[in-house]
């Protein structure tokens, strides 16, 4: 084989995962029948909208922890942070900040206890994480659907206290009078940060949105990666995602600098999940946190990354091929079997599937790697 | 400080594993400078020495030591390997600690990297200072150039050689600015002899410099060439303290092993021309750091055929391959039938054994029993130690059997251990290496590739493994092909001895030829290549 034709295969298979993703993308998007603008605008929105979220799971994977399945951790407490915001009805900008501000302790709090576990889990930090997720959500419910409302629901008997957080606007609670309702309208706050700089560019016929500050926020977080790569304790991250032994015999605070890594990046998703709910304009508190997690990670693996090596390249590649897939392939799949129901059964089927493809084709990719440095070490025969 | 005072004094130092004494009474002292070289077989009490010195947590876990160590003049207890990195003594392990993808820079000032200040340390504290990537090329530039071993600062670790691995280990020590006692625990094992050469000048160098060096190895030439002083333990005591014009290498090996040892090889009597065995053609082995490009031989019946060469020529490569250990390609027919590669069952099934250079990783279970690991493959294999039930359909593991085969081989080669239950990982890398071969005799194998049998054991278990690969040579006429690094332990024991360079077998020359013949071949030179001898050519 020839070294132009070995390079071209190389690229090739190294890009596997994404290349495979725009071939399914070209084939669906004509399906769907959408308009270039109409798809430009969505991947635009989308781009601005989860961008953030999926930039958080960068610093785990660079300290060797795999994809942080906890980072809806971080996402339960900007939710938290935004029903509480809701309830006291401060809205715009400052609404957004002060969200932030009650988030951030909660989410640097869950993420050393999640550090802390997965400090007790080596080399399984994935598994250990996504389960933690669950038990985080058991902790999560219990508090939204009982500890918060106009009465609370647990009263220490002979002592006039009730443990409540309270929270007493009659459309975020349930009739009941503790319990925080499953869909929440977030109206205050929608399109807070989207709209407070925006771009409307024409293009053919219709008009383009940018919201310019989000993106603005963004460039700065991948800005922070960058730079946090070059410091101290960002090659200390490097080092113990190599070899922690080495690290750790070398005088790294191994534990410490993985917790450090899990409360930055749960840090970072609940504002993540701040920024996007906002742009969405409600919240499903039982369910949005969850949706978080698992489309977040399918994106940053189908734009390349794996869970070793993951680069801010990867993830605004993945957040578009994953949003483009989401998009088009409902509508995608009701012109071709003509059902509208499916609709939502594809998206389901697409987002999951495409995590399980994205992990085979990784597997696949790492074996034809080995294949082609084995090429090169034969003889002439 | 006193000049006089001796940078390291060990006084009356002793220890016990256990009720198990394994130092005793040792006392000795190394001034600034001084190049002190530490010999013994294995299980001598050298390692634990270098641990009382180096404060490694697993003395103070098992009772603490006796005596007392004195360095720089005042008594030094490190209580962990980081207070002896602060006082000033560096390590270089066998096993590397190098990250592998980190560049020779970034591993040199792993965790003591150049920083520059920024506002938000005020905030965050001193991890969030930014790298100063040019000052950090700058010092790992100076320590390379000490060293006197050129390595390119921004090349990454897993694309080195294993020789500059060490010479980056060895910088990172010396770029430790108070490193003032380097010890070195067999540095020389992996390299070829060239760069152990370079080695031996660069630590040199760095003597002359006043650090002090401890010097580990068990190739006793190059420690009476390099050190100042030597000294040699045998059963946990200083048996000798002497300096290299007083002594030699057979003085020394001698009161290691407290006999004398023979060394002279034995040449067999020429073998008459009897049928081809094996026969490999144009294989190839991806074996990282061993790559096999083109071999080309054949082994007769009977034969002990040799394969040597330089470290990382592709000599190991060959066995491995064709047991199916590692991807490989070509054809090789053992008995004039096929051997399918890639696939280690089918491979054993012709009648090969396989004693592997890796004795821990593939050669050992090593949370198993003694017993457990001599019957494994022959159970695998040829359903040896297997009782049937029910004509075949159940398999009963047979205890019994398995415990008189492991009793057999315990006393036939005489391993030291407490029972045939003791785990293999309790045992001394003699002993390890011993399991090993019995494992491969259960099998009564045909063919035997056994690959460095005697690397990091010691000189008296070195004969005993030699002594017994030829004994069943002789007794049961099996085909023993033997990879070593040690041309000598070759010639001692082979028939003919194939060398390999540069993944290619470039010529088979009976033992008897002499050492220098050997030596052109190694080092490729062209007076060799051009000899008729030669198989596996270019064409």
């Amino acid at each position: 084989m020839n070294r132009m034709q070995d390079n071209v295969r190389h690229f090739l298979i190294s890009n596997s995962v994404p290349i495979i993703f725009i071939a399914l993308s070209a084939i669906a998007i004509p399906l769907s029948g959408f308009s270039s603008s109409y798809l430009l605008q969505e991947m635009l929105t989308r781009l601005a909208r989860n961008s953030f979220l999926v930039l958080s799971l960068l610093i785990p994977i660079m300290a060797g922890m795999g994809l942080n399945f906890g980072m809806v951790l971080g996402a339960m407490a900007g939710q938290i942070g935004l029903i509480l915001v809701t309830d006291w009805a401060i809205v715009g900008i400052p609404g957004m900040v002060l969200a932030a501000i009650i988030s951030l302790p909660i989410a640097a709090v869950l993420g050393y206890i999640c550090g802390s576990v997965l400090n007790r889990a080596k080399g399984r930090e994935m598994v250990t994480s996504y389960i933690l997720g669950f038990f985080m959500n058991g902790i999560y419910q219990f508090v939204v659907l009982y500890l918060i409302g106009v009465r609370g629901m647990i009263r220490i008997p002979f002592a006039d206290i009730e443990l409540r957080i309270p929270v007493t606007n009659p459309q975020l609670v349930l009739s009941r009078g503790y319990g925080v309702r499953n869909a929440i309208n977030l109206t205050g706050l929608r399109h807070a940060l989207d709209n407070a700089l925006e771009f409307n560019i024409p293009v053919g016929g219709s008009s383009v949105n940018i919201p310019v500050s989000t993106y603005l926020l963004i460039a700065v977080f991948c800005l922070f990666i960058v730079w946090f790569r070059r410091t101290k304790l960002g090659q200390d991250m490097r080092a113990i995602g190599q070899d922690m032994a080495v690290a750790d015999s070398s005088g790294i605070a191994v534990e410490r600098t993985r917790v450090i890594a899990i409360i930055i990046s749960t840090m970072l998703a609940a504002f993540g999940q701040i920024i996007f709910l906002q742009n969405i304009g409600t919240m499903n508190t039982y369910n949005s946190h969850d949706q978080t997690g698992m489309f977040s990670i399918a994106a940053l693996l189908i734009g390349g990354a794996t869970v070793s090596k993951a680069s801010i390249a990867n993830v605004f590649v993945g957040v578009i091929l994953f949003h483009l897939m989401f998009v088009v392939s409902p509508m995608a799949g009701k012109e071709l079997i003509g059902q509208a129901q499916l609709g939502e059964y594809f998206r389901v089927y697409v987002s999951y599937g495409i995590i399980a493809v994205a992990l085979v084709l990784h597997a696949w990719k790492r074996y034809q790697e080995r294949e082609r440095s084995r090429r090169s070490l034969r003889g002439e025969a | 400080m006193a000049k006089d005072e001796p940078l390291l004094r060990m006084e009356s130092v002793g220890k016990e594993f256990f009720g198990n004494r394994v130092l005793a009474d040792v006392s000795f002292s190394l001034g600034h400078g001084e190049i002190l070289g530490l010999v013994g077989e294995n299980g001598a009490g050298k390692s634990t020495l270098m641990n009382i010195l180096f404060g490694m947590p697993v003395i103070a876990g098992t009772g603490g030591y006796e005596g007392k160590v004195f360095f720089e003049g005042k008594e030094a207890r490190f209580s962990s390997p980081f207070d002896a990195i602060d006082a000033g003594v560096g390590m270089v392990h066998q096993e590397f600690s190098l990250l592998p993808g980190f560049t020779v820079t970034e591993n040199i000032l792993l965790n003591r990297e150049s920083t520059k200040y920024n506002p938000l340390v005020e905030i965050f504290g001193g991890r969030i200072k930014t790298l100063d990537r040019q000052d950090m090329r700058r010092r790992a530039e100076s320590a390379i150039s000490e060293i006197g071993f050129s390595i390119d600062p921004m090349m990454l670790a897993s694309e080195m050689p294993v020789g500059h691995k060490q010479f980056t280990e060895i910088a990172r020590e010396i770029d430790r600015k108070n490193t003032k006692l380097l010890v070195l625990d067999e540095p020389t094992a992996v390299l070829a002899e060239s760069e152990a050469e370079i080695l031996i000048q660069s630590l040199r160098g760095i003597s002359k410099k006043g650090i002090s060096i401890i010097f580990i190895s068990h190739r006793l030439q190059e420690v009476v060439d390099l050190c100042g002083k030597i000294l040699v333990l045998r059963d946990g005591r200083i048996v000798s303290e002497t300096r290299p014009g007083e002594t030699d290498v057979f003085r020394i090996a001698s009161q290691m092993v407290g006999r004398n040892v023979e060394t002279a090889p034995s040449h067999r009597p020429p073998r008459g021309d009897t049928e081809t065995i094996l026969e490999a053609e144009r294989l190839w082995v991806d074996m990282p750091g061993e790559t096999v490009r083109e071999a080309t031989f054949s082994v007769q019946k009977g034969e002990i055929f040799g394969i040597g060469g330089l470290a990382g020529q592709g000599k190991l490569g060959i066995a491995n391959g064709i047991m199916g250990l590692f991807a490989a390609g070509g054809s090789v027919k053992v008995k004039g039938r096929n051997v399918r590669l890639n696939d280690p069952a089918h491979s054993l099934s012709h009648d090969i054994a396989f004693v592997s250079e890796d004795r821990r990783g593939v050669g050992l279970l090593l949370e198993e029993s003694i017993d457990w690991n001599m019957a494994f493959t022959a159970m695998q294999v040829q359903d040896k130690f297997v009782r049937k039930l029910l004509g075949g359909l159940l398999k009963w593991r047979d205890n019994e059997a398995m415990r008189a085969a492991a009793q057999e081989y315990i006393e036939g080669l005489d391993i030291k251990c407490t029972s045939h239950k003791q785990r293999a990982v309790e045992l001394s890398g003699g002993n390890q290496q011993k399991v090993c071969l019995a494992k491969a005799f259960v099998v009564s194998p045909d063919i035997l590739f056994v690959s460095e049998p005697t690397r990091g054991i010691d000189v008296g278990a070195k004969k005993l493994v030699l002594d017994t690969l030829r004994r069943v040579n002789e007794e049961r006429g099996t085909t023993i092909i033997i990879t070593s690094s040690e041309l000598e332990e070759l010639r001692s024991i082979c028939d003919r001895i194939a060398i390999v360079d540069n993944g290619r077998v470039i010529g088979i020359r009976p033992a008897t030829d002499p050492a220098a013949e050997f030596g052109l071949l190694m080092v490729g030179s062209d007076a060799a290549v051009s000899d008729p001898v030669i198989v596996g050519g270019e064409d």
